[in-house]
């Protein structure tokens, strides 16, 4: 069987849908995983014991295990004790918890680098601790740690692959249903992975303007 | 001295950390309007009592009054927070590094305390930044980033934010000491105007001629105690004690 | 939680952990390889190679793992390559992860400090003796903490031959899910499996790098 291109046009609609799918999936995802990375970092560096360590053993384990398996336990877990999700809903969960602990290492070391001196500067002016570390410690905290937080989105990005494992129906899920019917899997992939790689691009491209417009303001 | 009752009173301030005592039993009465220069040598603790004076370095014994508060209250947490950030906001202070918040401009950097502290409405709070920033010339910065400015103009905001707060009381923390040479005479300019409005200061400097030209009372500080103070022209022209003769030789000259 | 169960099921794991540790091995072994060609090929003095290196590393990091795997198993007949699932995976998983290697070898050499070749090219030494001798030494002791941080994810990574129906941890446990309906206990089981072989790993990337800055 040898390699037929021609397939692809009459799935075009069909791919760009299931690339629109997987950047919602990425976008909400990624408002998860940021703001969630934010709470973790607070928690794990400011809460008291016994908040702070059963999330510390929590990241250890988010840290130690495969994404895959975790979307499993999340979407059958969640049916087993009684909640059905939408398989988007659960996903987007899955890799939104996943990376909101990997952000959450980054961001914590964020807030260890902001100088003391800033500390001192919110304290003297009267701002409470709490006060401090949300206007002053953990903005400066995020616009430093931008870089690698950017990185761990385009890692998400490449992960939200694991999601059709669960039946989301995005790229990849998209193109195996394609390939179900024509039986094409080589070109569908390939189609896929280019699919990928434009969003991909785009979204570095993003992330260089991002990181553009802070760099005066840190 | 008047008799009136001091508007800072520093009463027997000692602190130590573990064995070492870098404040050995200091007292220090400034009244209203005053301006008051420690110097001496890195180490003598004077910064460790300037940073006392607000609470940063928090004393291991003795007491610090604003007017009729204690600044440093023994209470639970909850209540010395609530205590603290009340007294801090009426003692303005002035760092070596600036502490501009690099991710606000300078207006932001001026307005977020009144805003958030004082509840004051954006308007009155941009009307307070442009005032502020007229006092120490600024103005044409005001939607700067810090990372845009230069180090003397960087204090010149720093100055300025703590003004916003219309604080009794300002303190100043080597403010020149991180500057490069030509940036010194703006910031201290700045400092010469507020002398003449008769704010409340107490100066740690390394900077004789501005002690001496600016400063009602100089104390002289070595290894955590005061070892001599009187008016400017009696320490830096006849001083009595041989430590304070010695670190004046150094200083003067070099 | 059905500790009876796990009980049961646990000796199942442990054998599809040996899986998941053969996947492991051989796919960093194979990522390595492909890690050190794709720096050599990116610090080339030829432009094309340079270019090759960059379309891998570019391409393979540009596009999700498991696609990659899908080509390589299932589009693979159609241009003449036959593999079974498991060379599929570990062909698949070592050329992916040999793109962040790439990156990874390229840091570490790069991040030696250029007066060492300009010191050791004053005494007269090649281009190749200067690598060789001199750069690669210093770069080698750089560079094992984040390969350690690569060999780290591969082997969470080596899960995703579930999706090709490798019998390795996270297949057998998603099949024990569906068969006994007990996805925290089959979590847990599999989890701890992960955790130990990451912690070891760890330990082992630890000792060398100790080693490695003692010299």
């Amino acid at each position: 069987m040898g390699l037929d291109f021609t397939v692809l046009p009459g799935y075009f609609d069909a791919l760009l849908l299931g690339s629109l799918w997987t950047i919602a999936i990425m976008l909400v995802s990624a408002v998860i995983s940021f703001f969630g990375g934010i709470l973790l970092a607070v928690i794990a560096l400011y809460a008291p014991a016994i908040v702070r360590y059963p999330f510390r053993a929590f990241s250890f384990v988010f840290m130690g295990t495969p994404l895959l398996l975790q979307l499993f336990l999340i979407y059958f877990g969640l049916i087993q004790i009684g909640i059905d999700l939408p398989a988007f809903v659960a996903g987007v969960i899955g890799l939104g918890l996943h990376y909101a602990v990997y952000n959450s290492d980054i961001i914590q070391a964020g807030i260890l680098a902001v100088d003391k001196g800033q500390h001192e500067g919110a304290r003297t002016l009267g701002l409470s601790r709490g006060q401090t570390i949300r206007k002053i410690i953990v903005p400066q905290a995020v616009r430093t740690v931008i870089p690698p937080i950017g990185n761990n989105l385009i890692a998400l990005l490449k992960d939200s692959a694991l999601v059709s494992v669960i039946g989301v129906a995005e790229l990849t899920l998209t193109s195996q249903l394609a390939i179900s019917k024509t039986f094409r899997p080589f070109e569908f992939y390939i189609a896929a992975a280019a699919c990928y790689y434009v969003i991909n691009l785009g979204l570095e491209y993003g992330l260089r303007k991002i990181e553009k417009r802070v760099a005066v303001a840190r | 001295m008047t008799n009136e009752q001091p508007f800072i009173d520093v009463r027997h301030a000692q602190k130590s950390y573990g064995t070492l005592e870098v404040l050995k039993d200091i007292s220090l009465q400034v009244s209203k309007g005053q301006i008051v220069a420690i110097i001496g040598p890195s180490g003598s603790g004077k910064s460790t009592l300037l940073r006392a004076i607000n609470d940063l370095d928090p004393l291991t014994g003795g007491e610090i009054w604003l007017e009729d508060k204690q600044v440093n209250k023994d209470l639970p947490h909850r209540q010395y927070e609530k205590h603290i950030n009340k007294v801090r906001q009426e003692i303005g202070m002035v760092f070596q590094h600036f502490n501009l918040f690099p991710h606000l401009t300078v207006r932001e950097n001026i307005t977020l305390a009144p805003k958030m502290l004082k509840g004051i409405s954006d308007k009155d709070a941009d009307k307070l930044a442009e005032e502020q920033l007229a006092k120490v010339g600024m103005s044409e910065r005001i939607d700067y980033y810090p990372s845009q400015l230069s180090g003397g103009q960087k204090q010149r905001v720093a100055i300025a934010r703590a003004l916003a707060m219309k604080p009794k009381v300002m303190l100043f923390d080597e403010a020149t000491s991180a500057l490069d040479p030509e940036l010194v005479e703006e910031v201290n300019l700045v400092m010469k105007a507020l002398a003449e409005e008769h704010m409340t200061m107490i100066i740690v400097t390394h900077e004789m001629g501005f002690a001496e030209s600016v400063c009602d009372r100089v104390l002289f500080m070595d290894e955590g105690v005061v070892v001599e103070e009187g008016p400017p022209e009696i320490i830096f022209k006849n001083p009595k004690n041989e430590r304070t003769q010695n670190f004046l030789r150094k200083h003067l000259n070099g | 939680m059905d500790f009876d169960l796990i009980l049961r099921v646990y000796p199942y794991f442990l054998e599809a952990a040996l899986v998941t540790i053969q996947l492991a091995v051989l796919s960093i072994i194979l990522g390595l390889a492909c890690g050190a060609l794709g720096a050599y090929a990116r610090l080339s003095r030829w432009a094309s190679l340079r270019f090759a290196g960059a379309t891998y590393v570019s391409v393979i990091r540009g596009t999700p793992a498991l696609i990659q795997l899908f080509i390589l198993y299932f589009g693979g007949p159609q241009i003449g390559i036959q593999l079974d699932a498991f060379e599929a995976g570990v062909i698949g998983l070592g050329v992916n992860i040999g793109a962040y290697m790439t990156e990874t070898i390229r840091g570490a050499i790069i991040a030696v400090d250029k007066g060492q070749i300009e010191a050791s090219r004053t005494l007269g030494m090649g281009g190749w003796q200067t690598m060789r001798y001199v750069i690669l030494p210093q770069a080698a002791r750089l560079m094992i903490r984040p390969l350690g941080v690569n060999i780290n994810a591969q082997i969470k990574g080596t899960a995703l031959v579930a999706a090709i129906s490798v019998v390795e941890l996270t297949y057998t446990a998603q099949r024990y899910i569906g068969s006994t309906y007990k996805p925290f206990e089959m979590f847990f089981l599999a989890g701890i499996i992960y955790m130990v072989i990451i912690y070891i790993t760890g330990l082992g990337i630890n000792w060398l790098d100790r080693r490695a800055q003692i010299k």
